[in-house]
């Protein structure tokens, strides 16, 4: 078959939004038709372990979390870098070796850097 | 049979082969959602699901029984549950959003089932066919890039929810992710460092992977977990966080944020979150076991071509092609076993051990260990 490989991706990957459109539509047509929906206050109010919902949704949360993920897009970049070099490996002279071996130690270095500065210590 | 295949039209054949493939992966989700509380049961001591049975079916003399005794009909009425019980859209949501969120997680479980192969048969020269959908030469790559796309889902759903606890559990999760997501990668470098050996075109593609796991001789027959078992360590504990899966189940959380992202849903919507799980865990269980456990391969140092010329099979491509798959999909429901057993062995970890476990401990010895496999394939192959 000479189908492009690709198109199998974009096939499931429109199997993969079609699938549950199609299941929920036909769970919201049996709402619609067999089973009216009843809202009530309680049904609508905010979960929170029984008791009446307290306060606004919107709450602060940690500002850690931004740190994990700015540390997460530095160090994702460097490791995709990574993957050609993988693929490329074994053609490569000495020298790439060396030049990778220096750009992996960059990696490690910033993850030292970010570990001595406390930024992986959850607090 | 061959010719009937080949007669129909390519459309057509893409689109058979597809459904093929969904019909074999959705089942094993579907059925490991019962194992997971039959094994559960096993390990606490319980009989687990046992009653259920429809009135219509009793009568079938052994069957009947032994279904009862299995769960399997628990299985289908909460299937059948799901999709007709109230589907509740609370007032306080952000609809679009929160109706989003459950299609967008099934779009990294669907999507990266094409890039898997699953077995392989030897055309008329000898060579390994692989049994795959998409033979993509970025193979493990288009998997990381399709299924770290589930991080939306979950921090969507935890947003649209516009509820507390769904919001802690959606930052949670995204959180986590992205963390185990490094280590992950990191882990398989080797693997493919190795495999791309001199002489041969580069590629990240998964069957070459498997390939080179069956080859003749000691080292050529090895499974890289044997070669490379850090990697295969640092890969499956990964695993465990990326899927979600106890001990690193901080998205969901029961003890301390109800149902974490999902608490608001409920449903068919809800379900739709547990198949896309379950199919994320099978999806991974499938690339450990073509990177580790050496794919359709029956045992270490006995290839499939070996078991093909034993068995008369080398002639019969679809025989061995089916046989290929059986043993294929046996390694990946042993390691969904596993993925059990480890669910139900461990205690889960606090978040700062979480945390800590995935940048301290697995990410600088991911690191470690692809600087020294770097320098071990560099001076044996050169």
């Amino acid at each position: 078959m000479n189908a492009h490989p690709y198109l199998f991706l974009a096939l499931f990957l429109a199997v993969a939004v079609a699938f549950p459109l199609l299941l929920l539509s036909v769970a919201r047509l049996w709402v619609r038709y067999f089973q009216p929906a009843k809202p009530g206050p309680a049904k609508n109010s905010t979960y929170e372990c029984g008791l009446a919902a307290s306060g606004d949704s919107w709450i602060q949360f940690k500002a850690h979390y931004y740190l994990y993920a700015i540390l997460f897009l530095l160090f994702d970049v460097e490791v995709l870098f990574l993957l050609p070099f993988a693929v490329t490996f074994t053609t490569l002279p000495l020298g790439a070796l060396v030049a990778m071996l220096v750009f992996i130690f960059l990696l490690a270095e910033g993850l030292v850097w970010a570990w001595h500065r406390g930024h992986l210590e959850w607090k | 049979m061959i010719e009937l295949w080949s007669n129909l039209p390519p459309a057509l054949q893409m689109l058979l082969k597809g459904l093929a493939v969904i019909a074999v992966i959705f089942p094993i989700a579907g059925a490991s959602s019962l194992a997971e509380r039959k094994i559960s049961a096993a390990f606490q001591g319980r009989p687990g699901p046992n009653r259920a049975i429809p009135i219509w079916f009793a009568w079938v003399p052994v069957i009947g029984p032994l279904l009862q005794k299995l769960g399997v009909f628990h299985l289908m009425s909460d299937g059948l549950k799901m999709l007709f019980k109230e589907d509740p859209l609370p007032g306080h949501v952000n609809k679009p959003y929160f109706i989003l969120a459950p299609i967008l997680a099934m779009i990294p479980a669907f999507t990266t089932v094409s890039v898997v192969p699953f077995g392989a048969y030897f055309d008329a020269a000898g060579h390994a066919v692989p049994l795959m959908l998409a033979n993509v030469d970025v193979g493990i790559l288009a998997v990381f890039a399709v299924g770290s796309l589930g991080v939306y889902a979950l921090i969507i759903a935890g947003w649209a929810s516009n509820s507390k606890y769904p919001f802690l559990g959606g930052v949670r999760a995204s959180a986590q992710l992205i963390s185990y997501e490094l280590s992950m990668t990191l882990s398989v470098l080797p693997v493919f460092l190795w495999v791309n050996a001199p002489g041969t075109a580069g590629s990240l593609s998964l069957a070459r992977v498997v390939e080179f796991q069956s080859q003749p001789g000691f080292w050529g027959g090895t499974w890289f977990v044997f070669v490379m078992p850090v990697s295969a360590f640092v890969f499956l504990v990964s695993l465990y966080a990326e899927t979600n899966r106890q001990p690193f189940d901080m998205p969901e959380s029961e003890a301390d944020l109800v149902g974490g992202f999902h608490t608001e849903y409920g449903a068919f919507k809800w379900s739709l979150f547990f198949v896309a799980e379950y199919s994320h865990m099978t999806v991974g269980s499938a690339v450990f076991t073509l990177l580790f456990l050496g794919g359709w391969n029956p045992l270490p140092w006995v290839p499939l071509s070996d078991v093909a010329v034993w068995l008369h099979l080398a002639d019969s491509p679809v025989l061995l092609g089916l046989l290929s798959i059986a043993i294929f999909l046996g390694k990946v429901i042993l390691s969904i076993f596993v993925f059990m057993w480890v669910r139900w062995t461990l205690p889960r970890f606090r978040y700062d051990q979480v945390m800590k476990i995935g940048w301290q401990r697995l990410l600088p010895l991911a690191i470690a260990n692809l600087i020294v496999y770097a320098l071990a394939i560099a001076v044996i192959q050169k």
